[in-house]
């Protein structure tokens, strides 16, 4: 195997206290199928348990699925963990309902993309391919 | 300090990336193998094995939760978690979902948690897999649980790199013809029937008692059955150990936790019985030994491909699938002309 082998890896999380997984489920899967290594770590996760496991598991993206509307509250601490831990190498990316005005601030905190309803799955694996591969050319 | 030394020392961000190179089988992971390498031969190797949906996960997660909160008069231990699932053969992407079942060891230092995808390896583990137990091992690691890809009757791979190997069973996953099928069964050191609360748990354990009683193979044949018949008997030790260990079957339901101290208890007298019998060098040796062969092939075919000539390979190749030639044939071709045209 040769180091151009290097999978792109990716953890596919759900913070908050809603159970609608089944759009970071579709969006696994689509990840999957681009030839991704995909670390599913199911419902009800803390910033502290995505981050820890992103550490464990070297992964290049972390995906948030927030339908809560808790996304001001949970993606802040998730990227001051990021930054205190040595983690700033990792792209975050958020899918779920999140209102138009609350993108720029979003992105403003360092989150690579946002997607909310009727977004292509196509585009999402063509955002994280290029945020990975620019930073992370291992 | 380099990467290794910053693992070795205990940063779990270094270790993480390490695991990384490792498992890309890069330059610098092989490298550092090789620093890591003295350092390994510590932990106890525990592999846990069995169809998809027996519930492997959640024991894991319930032995290392025990392991981390042992009863009072026993000190936690340090747990790695190695856990493979599937690759796509189409795509070469994996869903790895096993972390979706150890919640319960968030927020522990003392664990450490690696899924893998298998990358096209067959057998339960991924080519990569004894490279990242060894560095689990060589950074102070007590306890390394390795779950395999759920598949079922061919995953033998575990028995060779584990110092005892768990089969889970469930009721309802089969007749007793399947237990009596070569294959799985026979590695186990411990059969566990998982979801012991359903009904069927009986005819389960009757069926898996019976066959365990039918035979037992012994470290040499394990050995033989992994594909190195073709290497020379002479490598193998003369003085190996007899067989004295008696397969156990316990029940466990992983959801509740019942059953996993005993089996907690079970996994330490075959320990116990590893290093009385001296069985514990025999399998390093026979572990040893057929890494030492998979590489060698491995780079006896990459030096043979470098070193031959592509174009008379394409013919030989042409000339194999128009049926002029058998594959055995074709492989003696390019074998024994090397590489003049």
């Amino acid at each position: 195997m040769s180091m151009t082998d290097r999978k792109i890896r990716v953890i596919i999380a759900k913070p908050g206290l809603d159970g609608h997984d089944r759009g970071a489920k579709v969006v696994a899967r689509a990840l999957r199928d681009a030839g991704m290594e995909v670390i599913y770590t199911g419902l009800r996760q803390t910033p502290e348990m995505i981050t820890e496991a992103a550490l464990q598991e070297d992964v290049d993206a972390i995906g948030l699925s927030i339908l809560s509307g808790a996304h001001l509250i949970i993606v802040p601490r998730l990227m001051e963990l990021l930054r205190n831990n040595g983690q700033e190498h990792i792209r975050v990316f958020v899918g779920g309902i999140i209102p138009d005005e609350d993108i720029p601030r979003l992105k403003e905190m360092g989150v690579v993309g946002v997607y909310g309803p009727g977004t292509l799955t196509d585009d999402i694996v063509n955002d994280i391919r290029r945020a990975v591969g620019s930073i992370n050319p291992i | 300090m380099d990467i290794v030394q910053e693992a070795l020392s205990g940063n779990r961000l270094a270790l993480a990336r390490l695991l990384t190179q490792i498992e890309s089988d890069t330059n610098e992971g092989r490298e550092a193998l090789t620093t890591l390498f003295p350092h390994t031969g510590r932990a106890h190797l525990i592999g846990v094995t069995g169809a998809p949906g027996t519930g492997k996960s959640t024991l894991v997660n319930r032995l290392a939760h025990y392991y981390r909160h042992p009863p009072k008069d026993q000190s936690p231990k340090r747990v790695a978690i190695v856990a493979v699932d599937p690759s796509s053969p189409f795509s070469g992407g994996a869903v790895l979902g096993d972390r979706v079942r150890m919640r319960d060891l968030a927020g522990d230092s003392g664990v450490f948690i690696r899924s893998m995808a298998s990358r096209g390896s067959l057998g339960g583990l991924a080519h990569a897999t004894a490279g990242i137990v060894q560095a689990f091992d060589a950074v102070g690691y007590d306890v390394i649980l390795i779950e395999t890809v759920g598949a079922g009757q061919a995953e033998v791979d575990i028995a060779r790199l584990a110092h005892t190997t768990l089969v889970v069973e469930a009721p309802g996953f089969g007749d007793d013809i399947q237990a009596i099928k070569a294959g799985i069964l026979e590695i186990a050191d411990i059969l566990v029937i998982n979801k012991a609360d359903r009904p069927g748990v009986e005819i389960t354990e009757k069926a898996l008692r019976g066959m365990l009683y039918l035979h037992k193979p012994t470290a040499s044949e394990l050995h033989h059955h992994g594909g190195m018949n073709a290497m020379p008997a002479n490598g193998m030790p003369d003085d190996e150990p007899v067989e004295g260990w008696q397969p156990v079957i316990q029940r466990t339901i992983a959801t509740e936790g019942e059953g996993v101290s005993e089996l907690v208890e079970h996994i330490a007298k075959h320990r116990t019985y590893l290093q009385e019998s001296g069985v514990i060098k025999y399998k390093d040796r026979v572990r040893l030994k057929t890494d030492l062969d998979v590489l060698l092939r491995e780079m006896l075919v990459a030096r043979w491909r470098n070193d031959s000539n592509e174009q008379k390979y394409q013919q030989v190749l042409k000339r194999l699938v128009e049926r002029k030639i058998s594959p055995w044939l074709a492989a003696q071709e390019l074998l024994s002309k090397g590489d003049e045209l």
